[in-house]
């Protein structure tokens, strides 16, 4: 029981009025940065670390972290109403928030999404506070091959998701592959399909192709349909959270599992995003309504929301006790406790007691004050799409452009910005999912980085994927994913033949 | 961010009144300053420059604002390509790695140290070789017997990037005992250090800053330090023992040596009161507490330079590069 003891006393701490204070100012500058697309979290605690140098270390991180927490948040709220993903780890609510929104549920959704982020953090920082050394442990098991396992089972759970001809679901996958492997090949230190452009080193951000495709294609389409935000005639009460609220414990078995997921891909550490996906992919398989996910369905925002900020908290944990961090804003996190002299590690937890407990304390508080900030705003954000698309959407371009260029502070990408838009438009207007695509972009050139690490160090043997108990099972549940239309398929024949 | 014209106007009719009236002012920045890092957040350079933009934010050693940009993309020829094309903006100025070689000798890229403009060699860092505290080896000798042994390619080494110094480090080694190792190339320090705590490779060449909360937990042991002399650093870190006690590879047996650059240049054309500008801001920033916590830390070769010592230096250092990499294989083609 050392660690509940030492738990109120980092809550004694964090309850400071000093460290509520910057709390407070935390989470209301992360949900800022998780609207603004481009802006992410790691940039955004890049951009205020020189700041907390002079605080105290550990009020430092409550406020660094909150702005994680915050733009976490945050990032939810243009997916549901603009389609617009503020953060990576958003683009899987996109999915339904925004049908959602379309018809005229935008506070539903906004409610379901933070409930959502709420429990999945909540879930993640009690696993820490009982579990954390326990835990800590598993992620040294995971080399480059394990970490494929679980980019392919990310792909698999993925794969069959949309309702369109598979060949066109492939043929965007393809296309996001091919879009990833530009750049720098960081296996062989060459750069591939750059064809001299120095503008192309760094290859297609994801951010970038990421508000191209979904907010600018976005924006065409409405233009085609007549300049017309749909849902402009939302119910705009707070009641509307309470009335979620009473329906959301029907998908307890949604959200366990996404949370799950997501404590899972947070401390493997694989991150956010592909938790994300995979908690939309399987939920989609498993849930009851699951043939009418995409068009709106409650449960398709709970999975992704809760899964994601289930494996943001939990991404704390190897960066603190193993020094590696689950996130990119876990790194710049980390790079904060090095000029803050305290070394991440095996033994932080032993010789920096009032730090750890102080950051998990404000986990706790973080996120309740985060959700309260969040759901009283529920109207306010709702309320947005009743303002005229005329007036929105030329905002929504400064805003997107606004984003892309600070993903690298490059002109240059703003362009590639409304390219990806073109695309993006033409795409749907074609019926190619844009899912996949988004998919292979993020997760395929770490995929492939993965896999080529592990074919380096078995000499090419391929049976490095089944080499032990961990990664074969991560590696059957993906076959399993992969298959899993034409196994039910088999199963059921098998029924009705035997009967 | 860009200034008007007319304050530019402004700006150079002052300057000229200046310098006809009164001895010379010395040149400040007067909007803020671009600190360009050309490598990703979290990492060595970025920590290092970001200690260095909180130090001049705490102590008010600017009056313009420093801020911070990574700029990674093709290990880092985005930021050196960025400032090679800000010639005569004295707003920008770049830390580098050994990226400054490494980049454009494996890639191609059009770019060259001396389209910059050299301002001062801040510290060295160090590479220390690891390995798995559980391993039985405790001494060069031990690890090299047991590379030798095992089957040719099952020897893992570990390390960041492809083609930059962690693997030029491991040819070394490879021709120093005549050996093969089979380099597998990660993204980040960090990540390299765990991967050798998980047992996933075999050794490691990671910066002491990378590794030393592993030694410290007990989970790694370092064996030698690549470098002439010992580390200088004697207060314990774990099991007794300090920086200092680490011995020179040259002395158990491994000839290598090798530092890493860690030195600010600035963009193109710049004058030398704006050079002097910047090497007198970094010596102020030499000067606190927490540039020295910060050294210690990273238990860094805290070496400084400037002038034509640190351009000479860096030419040598470049064509040291030129030749470790030819030897591995590593040039770019038409290079």
């Amino acid at each position: 029981m050392e660690e509940l003891a030492n738990l109120f006393h980092g809550f004694a701490v964090a309850l400071q009025p000093y460290n509520i204070m910057l709390m407070i100012i935390g989470i209301t500058l992360g949900v800022i940065i998780g609207v603004l697309p481009g802006l992410g979290g790691a940039n955004g605690v890049a951009i205020l670390l020189p700041l907390t140098f002079s605080m105290p270390p550990t009020s430092a991180i409550i406020m660094l972290s909150c702005i994680y927490w915050g733009a976490l948040f945050g990032g939810a709220i243009t997916s549901i109403l603009f389609n617009i993903p503020g953060e990576p780890w958003s683009v899987a609510t996109t999915f339904d928030g925004y049908p959602m929104a379309q018809q005229g549920r935008p506070g539903e959704a906004l409610t379901a999404a933070f409930t959502s982020s709420f429990v999945g953090a909540l879930f993640a920082v009690i696993m820490i506070t009982l579990v954390a050394p326990l835990v800590a442990g598993f992620a040294l098991r995971f080399g480059p091959a394990e970490k494929f396992a679980v980019y392919f089972l990310a792909f698999c759970s993925f794969v069959g998701l949309s309702k369109e001809p598979p060949f066109k679901t492939i043929a965007a996958m393809m296309m996001g592959f091919a879009l990833a492997a530009v750049g720098l090949d960081s296996i062989t230190g060459q750069l591939r399909l750059t064809f001299g452009v120095t503008e192309l080193l760094n290859g297609f951000d994801f951010l970038i192709a990421v508000i191209g495709l979904f907010g600018i294609g976005e924006i065409l389409l409405t233009m085609e349909e007549g300049l017309a935000f749909r849902g402009g005639n939302a119910t705009i009460n707070l009641r509307v959270v309470l009335q979620t609220w009473r329906e959301l414990p029907a998908y307890w078995m949604t959200s366990l599992r996404s949370c799950l997921i997501g404590c899972w891909m947070g401390v493997t550490p694989a991150g956010a995003t592909p938790a994300s996906f995979m908690s939309y992919g399987i939920a989609k398989r498993l849930a009851r309504r699951g043939n009418n996910f995409g068009k709106g369905e409650i449960e398709g925002v709970i999975a992704p929301e809760t899964a994601a900020h289930a494996a943001g908290t939990s991404a704390l944990l190897p960066m603190l006790s193993l020094g590696v961090p689950g996130s990119p804003t876990a790194a710049v996190l980390l790079g904060g406790l090095l000029i803050w002299g305290l070394q991440p590690g095996p033994m932080l937890f032993v010789e920096q007691k009032e730090f750890v407990w102080g950051l998990i304390a404000s986990m706790y508080l973080g996120n309740l004050a985060g959700l309260l900030v969040v759901l009283t705003c529920v109207p306010i954000f709702a309320a947005i799409l009743r303002v005229p698309f005329g007036i929105i959407a030329p905002l929504i371009l400064v805003l997107c452009a606004i984003g892309a260029y600070s993903v690298h502070n490059s002109t240059f990408d703003v362009m590639l910005m409304l390219v990806f838009g073109v695309l993006g438009y033409l795409l749907k207007k074609c019926n190619y999912p844009l899912a996949p695509l988004v998919l292979a972009i993020v997760l395929g050139d770490k995929a492939e980085e993965a896999f080529r690490q592990s074919l380096l160090g078995s000499q090419g043997s391929l049976g490095v994927f089944f080499s032990n108990g961990l990664v074969s099972t991560i590696m059957a549940l993906g076959l399993v994913a992969l298959f899993w239309s034409a196994i039910q398929e088999g199963y059921s024949r098998l029924r009705t033949s035997m009967a | 961010m860009k200034p008007s014209v007319l304050s530019v106007a402004l700006a150079a009719i002052a300057m000229s009144c200046a310098n006809s009236t009164a001895s010379r002012a010395a040149w400040e920045p007067v909007r803020p300053v671009e600190f360009i890092v050309p490598a990703g957040t979290g990492g060595g350079a970025d920590q290092m420059a970001r200690t260095i933009q909180g130090i001049v934010t705490k102590h008010n050693l600017m009056k313009q604002p420093l801020v911070v940009i990574n700029k990674a993309g093709g290990a880092g020829g985005e930021g050196f390509l960025d400032v090679k094309t800000s010639s005569g903006n004295p707003h920008k100025i770049i830390i580098t790695l050994s990226n400054l070689f490494t980049t454009p000798l494996a890639t191609g890229i059009p770019f060259n140290w001396k389209d910059l403009t050299p301002v001062a060699m801040l510290a060295l860092d160090e590479f220390v070789l690891w390995v798995n505290a559980e391993k039985p080896y405790s001494s060069v000798k031990d690890y090299v017997d047991a590379a030798k042994k095992a089957p040719s390619g099952s020897f893992k080494m570990g390390g960041t990037g492809s083609k930059q110094e962690d693997q030029i480090i491991t040819v070394g080694i490879e021709k120093a005992v005549d050996t093969k190792f089979t380099y597998i190339p990660y993204k980040g320090g960090g990540e390299v250090a765990v991967q050798l705590v998980g047992n996933h490779v075999d050794s490691t060449v990671n910066n002491p800053i990378e590794a030393v909360a592993q030694w410290r937990g007990g989970k790694l042991r370092p064996l030698c330090v690549f470098d002439a002399q010992p580390m200088a650093y004697d207060e314990p870190i774990a099991e007794g023992k300090a920086w200092k006690d680490i011995p020179t590879c040259k002395s158990q047996g491994l000839a290598m040596e090798y530092l890493m650059l860690r030195g600010i240049f600035m963009s193109p054309k710049a004058t030398k009161d704006q050079v002097e500008y910047y090497v007198e801001l970094f010596k102020k920033v030499r000067a606190t507490p927490e540039w020295q916590d910060f050294m210690k830390s990273g238990a860094f070769n805290t070496t400084f330079m400037t002038g034509a010592d640190y351009a000479k230096w860096v030419e040598a250092e470049e064509k040291r590069h030129e030749g470790l990499m030819k030897e591995a294989g590593f040039l770019a083609s038409g290079n």
